[in-house]
């Protein structure tokens, strides 16, 4: 049973883990690449369920939504960086978290407004559905399995392109010395556009994969955007495999943290205290690994060469 | 030409607190007479943010630390007021102290750790630190949890209620703000400001000449900590209520907002800067419930095209124009 109950909640984590390494690269690769805190990635998970929810309503079909939701999250990344982020990529970090704000602001409110306050949600596809027998009675939706496998399958891709291709390859020496493959004739404003709506489209898939099992509502993506910030923290700012182990660590502390950090308090604390202690050290619980990791490495577990 | 240029900006260092000052002091009897009695909750509201950001600019505008956790010193000074009543507690002399230490104490412990990281590291931990305060303060179901604590009624001196009364609590908040100014230009202007300025233009050189940039550093932290705590305290008998939401990142961003908007490093930037932000607040929702969708533009604008802010506006048609 209890071991059952770990498997569960181990599963949960990974699968919190693989969503938030899909918002954590795109946030992570514009970081390193062009040195831009981009506040606004995290509207960009939310626009991609809310793109989910309309297109299927449009077509009735989730896999018809979720390839037309990613070219158009891919479009709108690119109008973004067109309209707004391209002008502020020589500007300091700052004016970059102020901008960005106000793009969180305006695209928050502006959803409000186009798909209304309420949470909206769509089915999961019929192929999906269902579970995996784990115990008597008792099963793991298969729906689950399957974003942890797309998100597994979407690392491997995008490692595979980082270190594999000539992009991949400018990217990684964009990261490193921006400068220096400008100098070499290297279009790096190009770059930019290509790693910018990369990064926006596979925030977007993370919120469509998550519409189905979390409410689609306005601000759903500045939760995730904090913890993604701490994913690329913790992980080493530019750095690809650094925000992989690391989202998959906050999403396998966070989630076995809420589980079980309650009962764990209630072995050396009287029940009463350990139900007010447990959640909230649980809910603090990767600001706190956040704090630790930088306090013994100032630029995070993994990081990137050059910086 | 070095002169008349220097002698304006002195001018505006003085004429523009001086100035505010007096429009500041003329609201309660102008409201009173307009029969606007609103406006002067509305501006001792914006006074209390003013010393938030006022504190805020003292270590972001002077030592170009971007703290995104600001919003918790304010919601801890406001919380330690809230408990206190909820421990029957009123006297303002006993809370507030309370409040200024305790969000002092947590500067000073944060910043130690914080203040060994640079640049967007900083940024982040500091946000992270804020983030801890907002879920501490969320679980704290004895005092209200998610749903925020109402306290019934103000702060008491002694026994005497000054607070009470809405012209009387909006004078003691304009003489903390004033106090506060007055405070942040001292503290500006000594040798410790030197150095703070000296650290941001150049850490090495500072070291080099002997001074330890992190022990100032982390001191005009935990300065800016405490002045944020009293805004808290403030906050918290303006509204009679404390809630998590006053130390959520966006509050943080706000302040950020605020000090970045009315110009940064000039202490009165930042009480324009509060002033702007939540009178635009104010009449664009007045206007429509979405004003973000109007407010957010607006912003992304003054970053791009009015860099310095409100503040350097004023200068410009004061020194050059």
């Amino acid at each position: 049973m209890t071991a059952t109950l770990v498997a569960v909640q181990v599963l949960n984590g990974l699968q919190l883990g693989v969503l938030l390494f899909l918002v954590a690269a795109g946030l992570t690769l514009v970081f390193g690449v062009m040195d831009f805190i981009n506040l606004a990635h995290g509207v960009q998970y939310m626009l991609g369920a809310y793109l989910a929810v309309t297109f299927y309503s449009l077509t009735g079909n989730f896999f018809a939504a979720l390839v037309l939701a990613l070219l158009a999250a891919l479009a709108f990344g690119l109008v973004l960086e067109f309209l707004v982020f391209r002008h502020l990529y020589d500007r300091d970090h700052l004016d970059q978290v102020l901008a960005t704000f106000g793009v969180i602001l305006f695209l928050n409110e502006g959803v409000r407004i186009v798909w209304g306050a309420a949470p909206l949600s769509y089915p999961i596809p019929e192929l999906l559905q269902g579970t995996i027998p784990m115990m008597e009675g008792f099963g793991y939706p298969i729906y689950r399995v399957a974003m942890i496998v797309a998100g597994l399958a979407t690392a491997v891709l995008l490692w595979a392109i980082v270190t594999r291709t000539r992009v991949g390859m400018l990217v990684r020496a964009g990261a490193t010395n921006p400068r220096m493959v400008s100098a070499l004739g290297v279009d790096i404003r190009r770059l930019f556009m290509i790693v910018f709506g990369f990064g926006a489209m596979l925030a977007g898939f993370a919120g469509i994969m998550a519409g189905p099992i979390l409410s689609v509502e306005p601000g759903m993506g500045d939760s995730v955007l904090i913890l993604a910030f701490v994913v690329i923290v913790i992980g080493g700012i530019g750095s690809i495999r650094g925000a992989f182990v690391s989202a998959l660590l906050i999403g396998l502390v966070d989630t076995l943290g809420r589980s079980f950090m309650t009962d764990i308090f209630k072995a050396f604390l009287a029940p009463a205290a350990a139900n007010q202690v447990g959640p909230a050290i649980a809910s603090m619980l990767i600001y706190l690994l956040m704090a630790g990791v930088l306090f013994f490495r100032p630029s995070g577990l993994f990081p990137a060469a050059g910086r | 030409m070095s002169r008349p240029t220097t002698a304006a900006s002195t001018g505006v260092r003085w004429s523009v607190p001086l100035v505010l000052l007096v429009l500041l002091a003329a609201v309660p009897a102008v409201a009173n007479a307009a029969d606007m009695g609103f406006a002067i909750s509305l501006v001792t509201r914006v006074m209390i943010y003013a010393i938030a950001a006022l504190s805020l600019d003292l270590i972001l505008g002077y030592g170009a630390m971007v703290s995104f956790g600001h919003a918790a010193f304010l919601g801890i000074g406001a919380y330690a007021v809230g408990i206190a009543s909820a421990h029957d507690e009123w006297n303002a002399v006993v809370t507030f102290p309370i409040a200024i230490v305790a969000a002092g104490a947590f500067a000073l412990l944060t910043g130690a750790i914080s203040l060994r990281t640079r640049g967007v590291y900083f940024i982040m931990i500091t946000l992270a630190f804020g983030q801890m305060a907002y879920f501490t303060a969320s679980s704290l179901s004895d005092y209200g949890g998610d749903d925020g604590l109402t306290m019934w009624g103000r702060s008491e001196v002694f026994g005497a209620t000054p607070f009470e009364d809405d012209t009387a609590f909006y004078y003691v908040v304009l003489a903390c703000l004033a106090g506060c100014f007055l405070f942040a230009r001292a503290v500006v202007g000594s040798r410790f400001g030197r150095v703070i300025a000296g650290v941001r233009e150049n850490r090495l050189r500072m070291q080099a000449v002997g001074f330890n940039p992190y022990a100032y550093q982390l001191v005009a932290y935990a300065i800016a900590g405490m002045m944020a705590g009293l805004a808290g305290a403030l906050l918290a008998n303006h509204a009679e209520f404390v809630s998590p939401s006053y130390m959520s990142w966006q509050r943080s961003g706000e302040l950020i907002i605020m000090v970045v908007l009315g110009g940064m490093g000039t202490l009165h930037g930042a009480v324009l800067g509060a002033i702007a932000y939540l009178t635009l607040e104010e009449v664009l929702s007045h206007w429509t419930e979405h004003w973000r969708v109007i407010f957010g533009p607006l912003l992304i604008l003054v970053v791009l095209y009015a860099r310095g802010g409100l503040g350097s506006l004023l200068r410009r048609s004061g020194g050059d124009g």
